[in-house]
C-alpha cells in the first residue's frame, strides 16, 4: 500500500517537473513532427510555383512587347494605315477598324443567341427527353471544336454558299461567333443555373408567369455570370486569327473596312503579315502591334469586370 | 383547467358525427361524413380522394378534406407524410415538378383547380404560398414587395401598396427608413416576413404556408404566429407545420397526416388519418395514432 503511495508521489512529482520544464522553455504543446512542418511549407511554396509559371509568362509577353515595340507605342500605330514599305510611320487603322467590326458583330450575334440558347435549355427543355440530352451533349463538343474548322465552315456556308457574303467582315462576324457561341451557351447556362430555385418559386408563387420571373427575376440575377462568359468569349474571339484567314481577312488591305463590302483585316492577321516581313522595322512594328492588342483586351476586360462587379448578387 | 378541457371534449363529441370508437380510417373516402359544424362555415378548398404521385412512387394517398374560408388550417404529421406536397397541390405549385401527377379533385370555392381551362397563374395569383426557407429576392425591400403589384399589373399608387403591405406584415416600422437596403441584410424572421409582405401586396385569398417558422427562432416565430391571427381576419391561411405547439397556438383546424407502408415495406405514402377541430384533435382524438403522435410516442 504504501509503495502504491509512493509510486503515486514519484508519477506526480514528475509530472509537474515535466510540466515546469515545459513552461520555462514555452513548449506547453510540444512540437509537431519535422515531417508535418516540412509539408506545411513545400506544397504551398510548389503551388506558388505553378502560379508564378502562369504569372511568368503572362509578363514575358508583355516585357517583351514593351521592350520590342515600345519605341513604337505612340499615336501614330493606331491612327497610321498600314503599309509594306514604309515601316517606320505603318499602323494598324484598318486592322484595328476591322477587328472592332468583327467583334461588334461577333457581340451582336452571341449575346441574344447564347442566352437564348441557354435559357431554352435551363428554363424550359425537359431534360428527361433524349433529344435535349443530345444537344447539350452536342454543345459541349462543339466548344472542344478547333477554330480552323470553323473557318472552313464559314467559307463553304457564309462566304459561298446559302448566304454567299463574299470575303467581307459580317462574313467573318458570323464565323467567328460560331466559333464562341458554345463558349457563352455553357457559361449563361452556369449563370441561369446558379440563380437558387426559390427564387423563381417565389415569382412563381406571386402569380407571374414563367416569361415574367425569367425576365425580371432570373436574368437580372444571372447578369454577372452571363457577363463574365461574354467577356471571355469576345476575349477568344479578338484573338482569332485562324478561321478569319479563311474567310477574307487578308494580307495589306490599305482601306478602311466596310461591314458587307470589300476584303479585311484584323489585328492578329496584321500581326502575323507584319511579322512575316524581313526587315527588323517591321518586327517592331508587330511588337507594337502586340501591345496595342494586350493593351485593348485590358481595357476591355477592366470595363467588363467592373460592370460585373457592379452587378454582383449574393445569395 | 381540467373542467375547460372536459367541456372542450364534450363539445367535440357532440359535434362529431364520427363515431369516436372508430379507430380505422375516421374520415370515410367518397362521400364525406360532414360534421354538424362544418355546415356553417364557408369552404375554401374542397379536396376529394386527392393522390399525389412522382412518377411512380406515390407522395399522398386518397386525401378527403374541406378547408375553411378565414381559418388556419393545420397540417400536422411526421417528415415524408406529404403534407408539403398536398400544400402544393394548392396553388398548382406541383406543376413544376415534371413527374409530379395529381389525381382526384380540388375544387377552390367550387371551381376545380385542376380544369382543363384554368391557368396556373391565376390559380397563383389569389393562392399565395410562403416558404420554408426565406426566399426574398436579391433586391431592395421596397421593390421586393412592389415586384407582385407591378409584375401583375395592379392598379394604384405603388408605393401606397407597399406601405400597407409591409403595415399588415407588421415590419413597416422596422424597415420605413431602409425602404432601399437590399432585402438580404434583413435578419431571418424580417426576411420571412418581407415574404409574407410581399405575398399579400398581391392581395390574394389565401395564404399557404410551408413550415414558415422552422428557420427561425421562437421570437420571430411567436411574431409571425401573432401576425397569422391578425392576417386571418381578412385570409384563409393553410400552413403546414412540424411543431405541434404551434398547430396548437394558431389553428383553428388541424389535419394529421401519416406516413403508411406497405406490408413488405418496399413502397410509403402519406394518408390523412384525422381532420378535425384543433381542439379535439390535441384533447381527444379518434384515432389512437393521432393520439400516439401529440403524446410524442411516435414520430
Amino acid at each position: 500500500m504504501s509503495v502504491n503511495q509512493d509510486e503515486h508521489r514519484l508519477a506526480g512529482r514528475a509530472r509537474i517537473a515535466v510540466a515546469g520544464a515545459r513552461a520555462a522553455t514555452g513548449d506547453v504543446f510540444g512540437r509537431s513532427s519535422r515531417r508535418e512542418r516540412l509539408g506545411n511549407v513545400v506544397f504551398p511554396a510548389l503551388l506558388l510555383l505553378a502560379l508564378s509559371v502562369a504569372l511568368a509568362g503572362l509578363l514575358a509577353i508583355i516585357v517583351w512587347a514593351v521592350v520590342e515595340g515600345g519605341s513604337r507605342a505612340n499615336v501614330d500605330l493606331i491612327t497610321n494605315g498600314t503599309s509594306r514599305l514604309d515601316a517606320a510611320s505603318a499602323g494598324y487603322r484598318e486592322a484595328i477598324l476591322g477587328s472592332l467590326y468583327v467583334i461588334g458583330g461577333v457581340i451582336l450575334l452571341i449575346v441574344p443567341l447564347g442566352v437564348g440558347a441557354a435559357i431554352y435549355l435551363e428554363e424550359y427543355a425537359d431534360k428527361t427527353r433524349w433529344w435535349n440530352r443530345l444537344i447539350e451533349l452536342n454543345i459541349q463538343n462543339l466548344a472542344g471544336v478547333p477554330s480552323i474548322v470553323f473557318g472552313i465552315l464559314g467559307l463553304a456556308f457564309v462566304v459561298r454558299g446559302p448566304l454567299s457574303l463574299g470575303f467581307v467582315a459580317a462574313a467573318g462576324a458570323i464565323t467567328v461567333a460560331m466559333l464562341v457561341l458554345p463558349t457563352v451557351i455553357i457559361a449563361a447556362r452556369e449563370a441561369i443555373r446558379a440563380v437558387p430555385p426559390s427564387i423563381r418559386e417565389g415569382s412563381l408563387a406571386l402569380g407571374a408567369t414563367q416569361w415574367q420571373t425569367i425576365r425580371r427575376q432570373v436574368l437580372p440575377a444571372a447578369f454577372s455570370g452571363i457577363l463574365t462568359g461574354t467577356i471571355l468569349a469576345v476575349a477568344r474571339a479578338f484573338g482569332e486569327a485562324a478561321p478569319l484567314l479563311l474567310v477574307g481577312a487578308t494580307t495589306f488591305v490599305t482601306f478602311d473596312p466596310s461591314l458587307f463590302e470589300n476584303r479585311f483585316t484584323t489585328l492578329p492577321v496584321q500581326i502575323f503579315n507584319y511579322s512575316k516581313q524581313p526587315q527588323e522595322e517591321f518586327q517592331v512594328l508587330a511588337a507594337g502591334g502586340a501591345l496595342v492588342m494586350i493593351t485593348l483586351l485590358v481595357v476591355v476586360n477592366s470595363f467588363a469586370i467592373g460592370l460585373r462587379n457592379k452587378f454582383e448578387r449574393r445569395w | 383547467m381540467m373542467e375547460k378541457t372536459i367541456d372542450v371534449m364534450r363539445q367535440a363529441k357532440r359535434n362529431t358525427a364520427i363515431d369516436a370508437d372508430d379507430h380505422g380510417l375516421s374520415l370515410p373516402t367518397g362521400e364525406f361524413a360532414q360534421p354538424e359544424y362544418h355546415e356553417q362555415r364557408e369552404r375554401a378548398f374542397e379536396l376529394r380522394n386527392v393522390s399525389v404521385h412522382y412518377g411512380d412512387t406515390p407522395a399522398v394517398k386518397d386525401v378527403t378534406m374541406d378547408i375553411f374560408r378565414n381559418n388556419i388550417t393545420a397540417l400536422i404529421g411526421p417528415s415524408g407524410c406529404g403534407k408539403s406536397t398536398l400544400l402544393r397541390c394548392m396553388n398548382r405549385m406541383n406543376d413544376l415538378i415534371p413527374s409530379a401527377t395529381v389525381e382526384g379533385t380540388l375544387r377552390y370555392h367550387g371551381e376545380d383547380i385542376y380544369g382543363p381551362k384554368v391557368d396556373p397563374v391565376q390559380v397563383r395569383k389569389i393562392i399565395g404560398m410562403v416558404f420554408q426557407k426565406p426566399n426574398p429576392f436579391p433586391k431592395s425591400i421596397y421593390d421586393n414587395v412592389a415586384f407582385g403589384p407591378r409584375t401583375l399589373g395592379m392598379k394604384g399608387n405603388e408605393r401606397e401598396i407597399v406601405k400597407d403591405a409591409l403595415v399588415r406584415a407588421g415590419l413597416w416600422d422596422e424597415v420605413k427608413d431602409r425602404l432601399d437596403d437590399n432585402a438580404y441584410g434583413m435578419s431571418g424572421g424580417q426576411q420571412q416576413r418581407l415574404c409574407i409582405a410581399r405575398c399579400i401586396a398581391v392581395e390574394p385569398d389565401v395564404i399557404l404556408m410551408d413550415e414558415p417558422c422552422s428557420a427561425l427562432d421562437p421570437i420571430s416565430t411567436a411574431r409571425i404566429e401573432d401576425l397569422m391571427l391578425e392576417l386571418k381576419e381578412r385570409y384563409s391561411i393553410v400552413i403546414v407545420t412540424h411543431n405541434m405547439q404551434q398547430a396548437a397556438r394558431v389553428s383553428d383546424m388541424t389535419g394529421f397526416l401519416m406516413v403508411q407502408l406497405t406490408e413488405d415495406e418496399k413502397s410509403r405514402w402519406g394518408e390523412l388519418v384525422e381532420y378535425d377541430e384543433t381542439a379535439k384533435i390535441f384533447t381527444n382524438p379518434a384515432d389512437a395514432r393521432t393520439e400516439d403522435y401529440i403524446a410524442g410516442k411516435v414520430g
